[in-house]
């Protein structure tokens, strides 16, 4: 019973512990600033490997994504003939929230797990201590580079998955189920606000993006320097970076759009 | 002894703790400047955290570490940054940066610690490489290279700013005896030219003693013998003569700590 | 030429990135780039305003000529007080003019239609319409036809 009373306040202070160290450890990154000069190569580096390469999968689930809420749209919506408002139900859902949720959730798997792995490799092969060594801190050399790149990537991913959702969306509902072109995008017009909608899409987009990378990047950086620690440490990434979303995402909609 | 009148590292009471184990207890080590120092001792005893206490990648629980008189423990993250400039340390995996060639990989902390036109870094790059006999691997990946190769671009890459003082971590262990000759030649010649201090952890007995001037033997946290590599070949004790000849039980146990063999296997 | 090819394809997707944001405000969310247009604002009383939100349009003839700002309560008069901006272009709207609250299709939003009147004086910045139409709200319609219906 003590010993059972033991273990779960062992794994409660291990957490807390652990998230003391991930909240110095983002302070210290986002205060290791490189200098300019020095930054915009790996940082377009960066960019390039956390987003242009996370991109064909965004356009993709976002078509598919479009083109099922399209479809699904338009069979429960042409009971009540009111088929033209699959548009404005397209619209609305992408960029309130399948958007950044959905690129957010791919974007952990894709990029996060990949950051996390990389950071954890270096540090066991001992790369990291190496740059100590040098004289170069990792946190501005590796840690921070990679931390931007995830911040400012996972918007611009998730305005791409809701534009090439929207057009999937329109590919159905249009082209192959003959709602009338005009109306579906009056309609949609009428009801996305940009203030309200697309802005609050993107500042959820940023919330996500912030919090994956910071997961991913401590998870590597924090890992036990073996094969296996660095496994785990992956799929700890995967985890906490989704269910961090999923819960932010209620958090942050509830703020935004319900009177709570 | 007179060479230890000039020391440059100079670690008093260093006291060190990984949870309750304590790896050091009240170490004391000089380390006597442009010469060779040895820090031998069976595996487990802590040598390369020795090399990390004294880069300041590890903090002691009690104790000095004087680098020209400033204490590495007690210094900020920024001063410390600046006085690793002074020091190279070559790591056991070779640590190079998987993501950039040969060339890139020596040429970084040149190109991060100095503004030197980009010609002056090339012929640099290429003297170090020389000097390691890798000028002609220079645009290969890292993952290109044998172990041997690996560790002499990574002497390389810890030799390109000129530190006072190198640190080698293993430099020795899983080579081939070619490549092995090559790096105690190595070690040597860069010590005699450069007349840097070199720190070197290792328990290859043969090899380390043919280069060393001075070594200290570690065992189970402190300081058991130390003195030229003839003193310690002299020395009586008898843990420091298991060590260097090799045997396999004597003061430093073959067993790990354990509960009385019979009731272990009895069960209780 | 690999680095090359790396910085050209960053700076593709940044753009694209840009480029994805605007086309969300422009094509999807019907934002006009001239939002900031000058405008004056003019006041009207409801008994009922039925589902009119602020951002609500403002309509002349089924031509958008403003919108909605704020929706609050008068406690002098118990009705409810709608302040909408109206394009400053828009300055021929005289004294008599009426607003109404009108559907857009049968069950669609509301939005408020302006009617002109004949008056040579016109209506200035904070001034409020005298006339007015409510909100048809459906139940009370069915409620008067069925009354009406009853007394037959």
């Amino acid at each position: 019973m003590i010993e059972l009373i033991t273990t779960i306040g062992r794994g409660a202070l291990d957490r807390v512990a652990s998230f003391g160290r991930a909240a110095i450890f983002l302070l210290q990154s986002l205060l290791a600033r490189p200098a300019p000069m020095q930054m915009l190569p790996l940082l377009v580096r960066q960019i390039y490997v956390v987003g242009v390469q996370s991109l064909i999968i965004i356009v993709v689930s976002g078509l598919f994504i479009g083109m099922v809420l399209g479809l699904q749209g338009y069979t429960i919506l042409v009971d009540y003939g009111s088929e033209q408002a699959v548009g404005q139900m397209v619209a609305l859902s992408l960029v309130r929230e399948l958007a950044p949720v959905v690129t957010a959730l791919l974007f952990a798997g894709r990029a996060g797990s990949a950051l996390t792995a990389e950071i954890g490799l270096m540090k066991a092969t001992e790369q990291l201590a190496s740059l100590e060594m040098i004289g170069v801190d990792p946190l501005r050399r590796i840690v921070a580079p990679r931390f931007w790149a995830g911040f400012l990537c996972l918007p611009i991913l998730s305005a791409v998955f809701a534009l090439v959702g929207i057009y999937g969306g329109a590919l159905v509902g249009v082209e192959w189920l003959g709602i009338y072109e005009g109306s579906f995008w009056a309609n949609m017009q009428n009801a996305v606000s940009f203030y309200d909608d697309v802005i609050n899409g993107c500042i959820k987009a940023v919330v996500f993006g912030f919090v994956v990378t910071w997961i991913a990047v401590f998870q590597g950086y924090d890992c036990v320097p073996t094969s296996e620690g660095i496994s785990q440490a992956t799929t700890r990434t995967v985890v906490y970076a989704s269910l961090a979303v999923l819960g932010l995402d209620f958090v942050l909609t509830a703020l935004m759009f319900g009177d709570l | 002894m007179t060479q230890l009148d000039d020391i440059i590292i100079d670690i008093r009471g260093l006291t060190f703790y990984r949870g309750e184990r304590a790896i050091f207890r009240d170490v004391d080590i000089q380390v006597p400047r442009g010469r060779v120092t040895a820090i031998m001792g069976p595996s487990g005893t802590g040598k390369t955290t020795l090399l990390k206490l004294i880069g300041g990648q590890l903090r002691p629980d009690a104790g000095e570490i004087l680098l020209d008189g400033e204490n590495i423990p007690a210094l900020s993250r920024r001063a410390l940054f600046r006085i690793r400039e002074r020091m190279g340390m070559l790591f056991q995996s070779g640590a190079l940066f998987t993501d950039m060639n040969v060339y890139e990989n020596v040429a970084f902390p040149l190109r991060v610690h100095t503004k030197l036109p980009e010609e002056m870094v090339r012929d640099l790059v290429l003297m170090k490489l020389q000097a390691v006999g890798l000028r002609g691997a220079r645009d290969l990946m890292p993952s290109e290279l044998s172990g041997g190769m690996a560790r002499r671009v990574a002497l390389a890459r810890a030799i390109a700013l000129d530190p006072d003082v190198l640190m080698y971590d293993e430099p020795f262990t899983g080579q081939d005896p070619i490549a092995m000759g090559v790096l105690v030649n190595l070690i040597k010649r860069l010590n005699e030219a450069t007349g840097h201090t070199s720190i070197i952890v290792s328990h290859d007995i043969q090899e380390t003693l043919s280069i060393a001037d001075y070594i200290y033997l570690l065992a189970d946290g402190s300081v058991i013998a130390r003195g030229t590599p003839e003193q310690l070949s002299k020395d009586s004790s008898d843990q420091v003569q298991q060590f260097m000849e090799g045997l396999p039980d004597g003061p430093v146990p073959f067993h790990f700590p354990a509960d009385d063999y019979q009731t272990d296997l009895l069960g209780y | 030429m690999r680095l090359r090819m790396m910085e050209l394809s960053v700076g593709a997707f940044l753009i694209a990135g840009m480029l994805a944001l605007l086309m969300l405000a422009l094509n999807v969310s019907g934002l006009s780039l001239s939002e900031s247009k000058q405008s004056y604002t003019l006041y009207a009383r409801f008994e009922n305003i039925g589902g009119l939100t602020a951002r609500s349009k403002v309509t002349m003839s089924g031509v958008l000529i403003g919108q909605v700002t704020q929706i609050s309560l008068d406690p002098d008069q118990l009705m409810a007080l709608v302040e909408m901006e109206i394009n400053n272009d828009v300055d021929f709207l005289s004294v008599d003019s009426s607003a109404s609250i009108l559907t857009a299709g049968l069950l669609g939003e509301k939005y408020i239609g302006i009617s002109p009147g004949a008056d040579d004086e016109m209506l200035a910045d904070g001034d409020i319409f005298e006339d007015t139409q409510s909100a048809l709200v459906l139940e009370e319609l069915i409620g008067k036809f069925l009354f009406n219906q009853a007394s037959e």
